[in-house]
């Protein structure tokens, strides 16, 4: 039992507890969008983007949501925009904007020291000074997403299956990938902290793809999803606690796990969907 | 009852649904299509019909209206509804989708309630009931046969209840029974009045069976039936490559002249001459 209540009397973990089980929910529901349109890879993009957008934010002293958040979008558009004109493809347009920002980040880091204390947590995820403001943020994100995922469910649906037909039927197809990357930067500035750059890309395809192998509805998916990034991020954060390891590290082991567990319990069918997922 | 020259002559007067005027595509590097002038009218069945790289897709869309043409005019009839069959290939069939879920999210794409409505439903049932494959709803997509798969999308495309439906190779890479299945649909689909253009590489196959045809290699290189178009002057100006036509039980049947089968000897191992085939160039 004390295995369960040691954390809580320290504020800060109560704190990162409801910071980490909401976080994997929210990257968990995310996920499945990031995932089913093949951009895996994006995740580790933005959150990259965004170290360069928060260490400028720390540099020049701006609000590191404020800042990063427009950093973070901007980014992203930008990789939308350099797609369709079909010059050169999605990955190697997150390739070269997103490592340029980061890189920009790292410039920063040794011109400016002081910025070097408040990115080290950035990069790796810390529970360490998780405060109730982090928590509302969080909190006000999650709700925000699931309002517009579940308000735009049809239109995120048809244009992730099928975005030529969805744009045909009258979709803006432009405008739901700007919602869902405008949706992908705020989740990934709010659940930065404990999650840290390096790692959230992984709590955003994992639980997406544990899902996939379990169900062949996208509704369910959603769900599912959505709950095993919850348990992971709970489950995540004591173990943390209790081996003094990295918040975000933790976490994505715990997701490590339950992949290799649905992996090789589920049996070939789901193996074979598993796969093809990764393949499209 | 009216004659045949008389239907003619009343075909030739309706108004189209879509009429392109000088229609041209580029991507950047030439014309992908040039100059096209066609109509398409209530009740046609067409087929677009030309090699790789011809502009069958850049037109199909076109007509579908997400490739805005570079030149020329497009008109459409007011309040055209349009349904689009993508080809098989490009489809994930992996994706998380039910047979049911795949006709539905075409059904009202701009509700803002995820909840599937009774009325929903229904249409979706009654569409699956329609093209033979009502038992299927709660199937996933992949879990299919070539000719089942066709008719999920020719069912989310019907769910709109459209005026045209556009269609991308849709005997692409299927069997031969399937093909049959797929034309023998379109032929109950169009006797109801609903008008198809489908774009096919398939000219014995598919494209010999349609009513009329559009030959294109970047321009149009005629148009009308079959025994009108698949003619050695059309088809070398739309394939590059000299092709005879034979008739066969009336229908044209094209074949390649520079693909002629001669019989040849070979020397059998085992010391007995074996008769076999060689195509030779």
């Amino acid at each position: 039992m004390s295995f369960l209540l040691d954390p809580l009397q320290f504020g800060f973990l109560r704190h990162a507890l409801i910071v980490c089980t909401v976080a994997g929910a929210l990257c968990g529901l995310l996920g499945v969008f990031v995932t089913l349109r093949a951009m895996s890879y994006i995740g580790h993009g933005l959150s990259h983007a965004i170290f360069g957008g928060a260490a400028i934010c720390a540099a020049l002293g701006f609000n590191f949501f404020i800042g990063a958040g427009i950093w973070g979008l901007a980014t992203g558009l930008s990789i939308g925009r350099v797609t369709r004109r079909r010059i050169i493809g999605a990955d190697a347009a997150i390739g070269v904007l997103t490592t340029a920002s980061f890189a920009f980040g790292l410039v920063l880091l040794g011109l400016f020291p002081r910025v070097k204390t408040s990115i080290d947590a950035t990069v790796f995820g810390s529970v360490l000074g998780v405060s109730s403001g982090d928590v509302w943020i969080v909190l006000l994100v999650t709700a925000l997403t699931v309002l517009g995922v579940t308000l735009n469910y049809r239109r995120l649906l048809f244009t992730t299956f099928d975005p030529e037909v969805a744009e045909a039927s009258g979709v803006k197809i432009a405008g739901y990938e700007a919602l869902l990357m405008l949706m992908l930067s705020f989740a990934t500035l709010a659940t930065m902290k404990v999650l840290g750059v390096t790692l959230i890309a992984a709590t955003l395809v994992t639980p997406a793809v544990i899902a996939r192998m379990l169900t062949n509805s996208f509704a369910r998916m959603l769900w599912i999803s959505s709950g095993i990034g919850a348990a992971c991020g709970f489950s995540g954060m004591y173990l943390s606690y209790h081996l003094d390891v990295s918040s975000g590290a933790a976490i994505v082991l715990t997701s490590f796990v339950v992949f290799l567990l649905v992996f090789f319990t589920s049996g070939r069918t789901a193996r074979l969907r598993s796969a093809a997922a990764h393949a499209h | 009852m009216s004659s045949e020259s008389d239907l003619a002559a009343e075909f030739a007067s309706v108004k189209p649904l879509i009429h392109l005027h000088h229609v041209g595509h580029s991507y950047g590097n030439g014309h992908v299509i040039d100059d096209v002038t066609l109509g398409v009218k209530p009740g046609q069945l067409s087929g677009i019909v030309g090699p790789s790289g011809s502009g069958k897709t850049t037109l199909l869309k076109v007509l579908l209206g997400t490739i805005t043409p570079t030149h020329g005019e497009v008109k459409r009839s007011a309040n055209i509804r349009l349904g689009y069959v993508p080809q098989t290939e490009v489809v994930n069939w992996n994706f998380p989708v039910t047979v049911a879920e795949t006709v539905i999210m075409a059904r009202t794409p701009r509700r803002w309630n995820p909840r599937t409505s009774l009325i929903e439903r229904r249409d979706a049932e009654a569409v699956l009931e329609r093209l033979g494959i009502a038992d299927l709803g709660q199937r996933h997509i992949r879990e299919l046969s070539g000719g089942q798969q066709q008719r999920v999308f020719i069912a989310r495309a019907l769910i709109g209840e459209p005026d045209l439906l556009l269609m991308d190779e849709p005997t692409s890479g299927v069997d031969v029974r399937t093909r049959h299945e797929v034309l023998h649909l379109l032929e109950e689909l169009n006797a109801t009045g609903l008008a198809i253009v489908l774009s096919t590489h398939d000219l014995n196959g598919m494209a010999a069976h349609l009513p009329h045809l559009i030959c294109i290699n970047n321009r149009v290189q005629g148009m009308g039936s079959p025994t009108e178009v698949l003619t050695p002057t059309i088809l070398e100006a739309t394939y590059g490559a000299p092709m005879d036509v034979l008739l066969h039980a009336g229908m044209p049947l094209v074949v390649d002249r520079s693909l002629r089968v001669v019989p040849r000897v070979v020397e059998d191992p085992r010391g007995l001459d074996q008769r076999a085939e060689s195509v030779a160039s």
